[in-house]
């Protein structure tokens, strides 16, 4: 039985019962326990005797057991996301279902610092956004819908990854999420540049940097606590893609991605785009928020050994995300017939810059061929690339995908530097095939 | 003297009338439900199926908020929390899993320093409090079911792990 309970009820109440408790009700009325076992399976795992159990209506989940294992779905999400982690909620979505060219709101990667505020609390007509801070020319206020209608609303098409994306693969391992490959989605964010906002604010000229503070709470419950409040270097936020988004692909954002309100900052590590977003400080310092300091979203200055011990000291902010690709069709294990040729597509990003190349490998690096490749629909946008592969003869193989970015610098096949939270791992993604 | 009461007699006539009625009727539900349970659930003298039974072994006392959790085990993983159920289990879900997720540690690997250096920082900058004479435990624990694999430079792809399937085109 290794379906989660929720996995189970969802499938069929009245088998679940049966499955888990070898319950039947009473066939008339719907309700008790047929099995006197049954009823003492249940009492057991709720850790107390079930009261009323006579009158427990079939095919319901016990209250006190709802909240176990397995989450049914993730509010809002698609159910094959894979959980990685459910307080906080991470999840990621696996590679092949990131294949339509905008990624869809239900499977676009969830990475929490903290518990989001409560859904039904939100209320978007009245939410404020305060911008505020040493280096602001003054403190002021904004509801959600005078942002909308005081500012160019703007729609672009903007990469968000996860600094840890492919941490997973870190050897000697680092902590936290073990992100595979699916913590990246590309979708269309609708908002307003964060540069109008500020410029209406004022902005002194010793502003060095944006932080900001989101309505999420830390996840030991403890009030005093920030979950995540980081940000950007001032040049960055005055980008024209850096946005004040409420929608994701015409919708209003995800509640788990940030409703009804989020900074998004395509190219940069994901944490950089606050969600639930409440507070933007402009200060005339690094803003020093939870998650900017120690080593969190921090790699060596300086490369360093695998295992090697980094003093905070000498770690410095990740900025722009490396050069990366996904095979997005087909799905790992497709197997073809002798002379079938194969299709493969995906997507390729660059952090702050373009991919300008796109490769694949059938033979483990030995030859490449060069792929068709979109240009992105805007800067920080995922081109989408395309290819046939034709297999010289029966047996196994792995498709390996290679973007090379407008500098010249190319995906490596091998993991690249090690580094002590294990971010930024941008080796080439691989397929199994087989052709039989 | 005593004049035959008809009215009493015809009352005792009628209770064991309706005695007689009643009996009737109940034997009459209890072979119905019999009939209805026998059409929607087959032979109740068949041999039954003995249903899963959750693990009292490993049952051991746990906070109240834990007793409301799912307590069974598949192949020596609590599904509650996650976590391999061996030496130690119940002290690192009293003191881990109240902040986050064993899902979180499961799908973590470190030595023992590791293990402890992780520990150091959660009491440093999360709140985390001393643990004094089961940081020993803790770290065993750890330690013992959660310890690096030897992986090189790029482990291979799991083969055994992939779905293979047909692709028509």
């Amino acid at each position: 039985m290794k379906a989660g309970i929720h996995k189970l009820y969802a499938k069929g109440p009245k088998n679940a019962d049966r499955l888990l408790w070898g319950r039947s009700a009473n066939p008339l009325t719907r309700r008790g326990f047929l099995q006197k076992g049954a009823l003492a399976a249940m009492s057991l795992a709720l850790g107390s005797e079930m009261v009323f159990a006579d009158y427990f209506p079939e095919g319901l989940i016990p209250a006190a057991l709802a909240h176990s294992d397995e989450p049914f779905q993730l509010p809002g999400k698609h159910p094959e996301l894979v959980v990685l982690n459910d307080r906080p909620i991470n999840a990621e979505t696996p590679a092949h279902l990131l294949d339509p060219a905008l990624t869809p709101a239900d499977l676009f990667f969830v990475r929490n610092n903290g518990i989001p505020p409560e859904k039904e609390a939100i209320n978007p007509a009245s939410w404020i956004l305060t911008i505020e801070g040493a280096s602001a020319q003054q403190k002021k206020n904004y509801t959600l819908p005078e942002l909308k209608q005081r500012f160019e609303n703007v729609t672009l098409q903007l990469t968000l990854e996860c600094g840890g994306n492919g941490r997973k693969e870190f050897n000697p391992p680092a902590k936290g999420n073990q992100w595979s490959v699916g913590a990246v989605g590309c979708a269309a964010w609708t908002g307003v540049r964060l540069r109008d906002v500020l410029q209406d604010v004022g902005v002194k000229n010793n502003a060095v940097y944006i932080g900001y503070y989101g309505k999420d709470t830390h996840a030991s419950g403890d009030p005093g606590k920030e979950p995540i409040s980081r940000g950007v270097p001032i040049g960055k936020a005055m980008e024209a893609e850096t946005l004040i988004a409420w929608e994701l692909n015409g919708q209003p954002l995800p509640w788990l991605n940030g409703y009804p309100l989020r900074l998004v900052i395509g190219g940069w590590p994901a944490s950089c785009s606050g969600k639930w977003l409440e507070r933007i400080v402009v200060r005339n310092q690094v803003h020093d928020g939870e998650k900017m300091g120690g080593q969190s979203y921090r790699v060596p200055c300086h490369p360093v050994a695998p295992g090697a011990k980094v003093a905070d000291e000498d770690m410095c902010i990740i900025e722009s995300m490396p050069v990366k690709s996904l095979i997005t069709y087909p799905k790992t294990g497709a197997m073809i017939r002798e002379g079938q040729p194969l299709n493969l597509r995906g997507h390729a990003w660059a952090g702050g810059h373009e991919v300008k190349e796109m490769h694949i490998s059938i033979d483990f690096g030995m030859s490449w061929q060069p792929c068709r490749l979109e240009r992105p629909a805007n800067r920080f946008a995922w081109q989408h690339w395309q290819a046939e592969a034709r297999f010289p003869q029966k047996g196994y193989y792995e498709v390996w995908a290679r973007a090379t970015d407008a500098g010249g610098i190319m995906q490596p096949m091998l993991l690249p530097g090690w580094n002590p939270k294990g971010y930024l791992n941008n080796a080439c993604h691989r397929i199994a095939v087989k052709v039989v | 003297m005593e004049r035959p009461n008809y009215t009493q007699d015809y009352d005792k006539v009628l209770r064991s009338l309706y005695r007689a009625i009643i009996f009737l009727s109940s034997f009459a539900v209890v072979l119905a439900l019999g009939l209805i349970y026998y059409g929607l659930m087959g032979n109740p003298f068949a041999p039954k199926q003995s249903p899963p039974v959750v693990d009292t072994q490993q049952k051991q006392p746990v906070s109240r908020s834990a007793a409301a959790a799912d307590e069974r085990i598949e192949d020596g993983i609590h599904l509650a929390t996650g976590l391999r159920v061996a030496d130690g289990f119940e002290v690192v879900r009293a003191n881990c899993t109240g902040c986050h997720s064993g899902k979180l540690i499961a799908q973590n690997r470190a030595t023992r320093d590791g293990w402890q250096e992780m520990i150091r920082w959660m009491q440093r900058t999360q709140g985390l409090w001393e643990l004094g004479g089961n940081e020993d435990t803790i770290l065993n624990y750890l330690a013992a079911n959660y310890a690096p694999q030897e992986i090189g430079r790029r482990a291979s792809l799991d083969v055994e792990a992939i779905e293979w399937y047909i692709l028509e085109e």
